[in-house]
């Protein structure tokens, strides 16, 4: 069967098409660039997203820290990441990379700041 | 009253890269102006990646982007920062009136650079009829509610417009448990990034209606329904393909408008229908030594090239300041 998914690794936005057998992948084509090839592949192999947030702070300059996680992690894990991050609460300041989370989800991501926050 | 070679106003992207280049082209006696409690702009709020890919090279968040531009300002003694101060009144000989937590200023600048950014179209804009009800919200309002405020404006939400914002939200609302009942654009496909149609839309099966827009909004005292219908090639209504869906909040997410109002307080001429400075060059106006620059000189699809154009308008600035001594 055929799978088509758009490229978003760069504006252009090619329009992939993907020969799937028994969820082996015979062929990838509609790409302009190599980046396509690598894209698609890891769009049926496993897909990955970097997730962002927010963290709950309690006692500081601001109420909200926003996060991220430093690598990207599988597609259907996002909900699940959300939940956990509901969860933490942040009560010391905080800077730049600071590890919110580490280990985040056994996903062997670490979830991390992306704003300092005072006192 | 107090002197300055360089006022900028506004302590965004804009802002700050414009006040750094500044300095670096020889200006020594910069006041950075910001109304917020914090530089960064709207950068702060957000918290998603994909910034700053052209001019740092890597995916940042708005507060990491922010933070680098942050970092590096504070380094230099120069440029002094005045936070939680707004602009009331700019003279055509670049007088300044601004408020601050218990004082009003007066300041004389020698050279001025407006960096003071967009605000979001509202319902009015559009023509969108019906009830007045509580729970509509410009895109940009809500994002700052959540990220900023961590609260959630709603639970079933229409997005109108599919620009970058619209979509982000989108994701975000879904993220944050609430379902979103449908974005709908105007136009024959989405106007975001292909990125964000991907990762906010496709990826969480939220309806997607091209070619579409919202007739009327419903409800007493909160929105309780949007009526929607798909337009002709002429944005015409096709009557027989109206339809309902219930929601309790409605994203407006249809574009941005220059904010200019301090400089035509001054004399300079604005286009009335973009609200952006006329202007012969990049961030000039009709008024020598007074600039604008970021998104309230134009409205720009990305802040990396907000930051280079900003720096240009603080190589302006400089070259200016040298030809009045």
């Amino acid at each position: 069967m055929n799978k088509k998914i758009i490229c978003t690794q760069c504006p252009k936005g090619c329009v992939l098409t993907i020969d799937l057998q028994n969820n082996q992948i015979i062929s990838i084509t509609g790409n302009e660039c190599p980046k396509g090839q690598d894209y698609a592949n890891s769009e049926i192999k496993n897909p990955v997203r970097t997730f962002t947030s927010t963290v709950i702070t309690q006692g500081l300059s601001l109420r909200m820290l926003p996060v991220k996680t430093d690598k990207p992690i599988p597609k259907q894990k996002l909900l699940e990441a959300i939940n956990q991050v509901k969860k933490i609460r942040v009560c010391q300041p905080i800077k730049v990379n600071d590890i919110i989370a580490k280990n985040f989800l056994d996903l062997d991501v670490n979830l991390i700041a992306t704003r300092n926050i005072t006192s | 009253m107090i002197k300055k070679d360089l006022v900028i106003v506004g302590g965004g992207p804009a802002g700050m890269a414009a006040a750094i280049c500044a300095y670096e082209q020889g200006v020594k006696d910069i006041l950075l102006i910001e109304r917020d409690q914090y530089l960064g702009g709207i950068l702060n709020q957000c918290v998603h990646t994909g910034f700053g890919l052209d001019y740092f090279k890597q995916s940042l968040s708005g507060p990491e982007y922010a933070e680098r531009f942050i970092a590096k300002i504070k380094t230099i003694p120069q440029i002094e920062i005045s936070l939680q101060s707004f602009v009331v009144n700019l003279s055509s000989d670049k007088q300044l009136t601004y408020l601050k937590p218990g004082s009003l200023n007066q300041i004389q600048a020698k050279a001025l650079i407006m960096a003071t950014g967009c605000r979001e179209k509202t319902r009015e804009m559009i023509n969108i009829p019906g009830t007045r009800p509580a729970g509509i919200f410009s895109a940009g309002l809500a994002q700052k509610l959540i990220n900023i405020e961590g609260l959630l404006p709603g639970k079933k939400v229409i997005v109108v417009g599919s620009g970058d914002i619209g979509l982000i939200m989108a994701r975000r609302f879904f993220l944050e448990g609430a379902e979103v009942k449908a974005v709908v654009e105007i136009q024959t496909k989405c106007q975001g990034l292909i990125r964000n149609q991907v990762q906010c839309i496709e990826d969480f099966n939220i309806p997607f209606f091209c070619s579409h827009k919202i007739t009327k909004i419903n409800g007493n005292k909160r929105v309780e329904k949007v009526s929607v219908v798909k337009v002709d090639g002429d944005f015409k209504p096709i009557k027989e393909s109206q339809f309902d869906l219930e929601c309790d909040t409605v994203l407006l997410a249809v574009g941005l408008i220059p904010e200019n109002e301090l400089i035509e307080m001054a004399g300079a001429k604005i286009n009335k229908s973009t609200n952006a400075p006329v202007s012969e060059k990049l961030n000039k106006t009709t008024i020598s030594g007074l600039f604008v620059c970021g998104n309230a000189y134009k409205v720009y699809d990305l802040v990396d090239t907000v930051c280079r154009d900003s720096e240009t308008a603080g190589e302006q600035a400089a070259e200016y300041l040298k030809g009045i001594k």
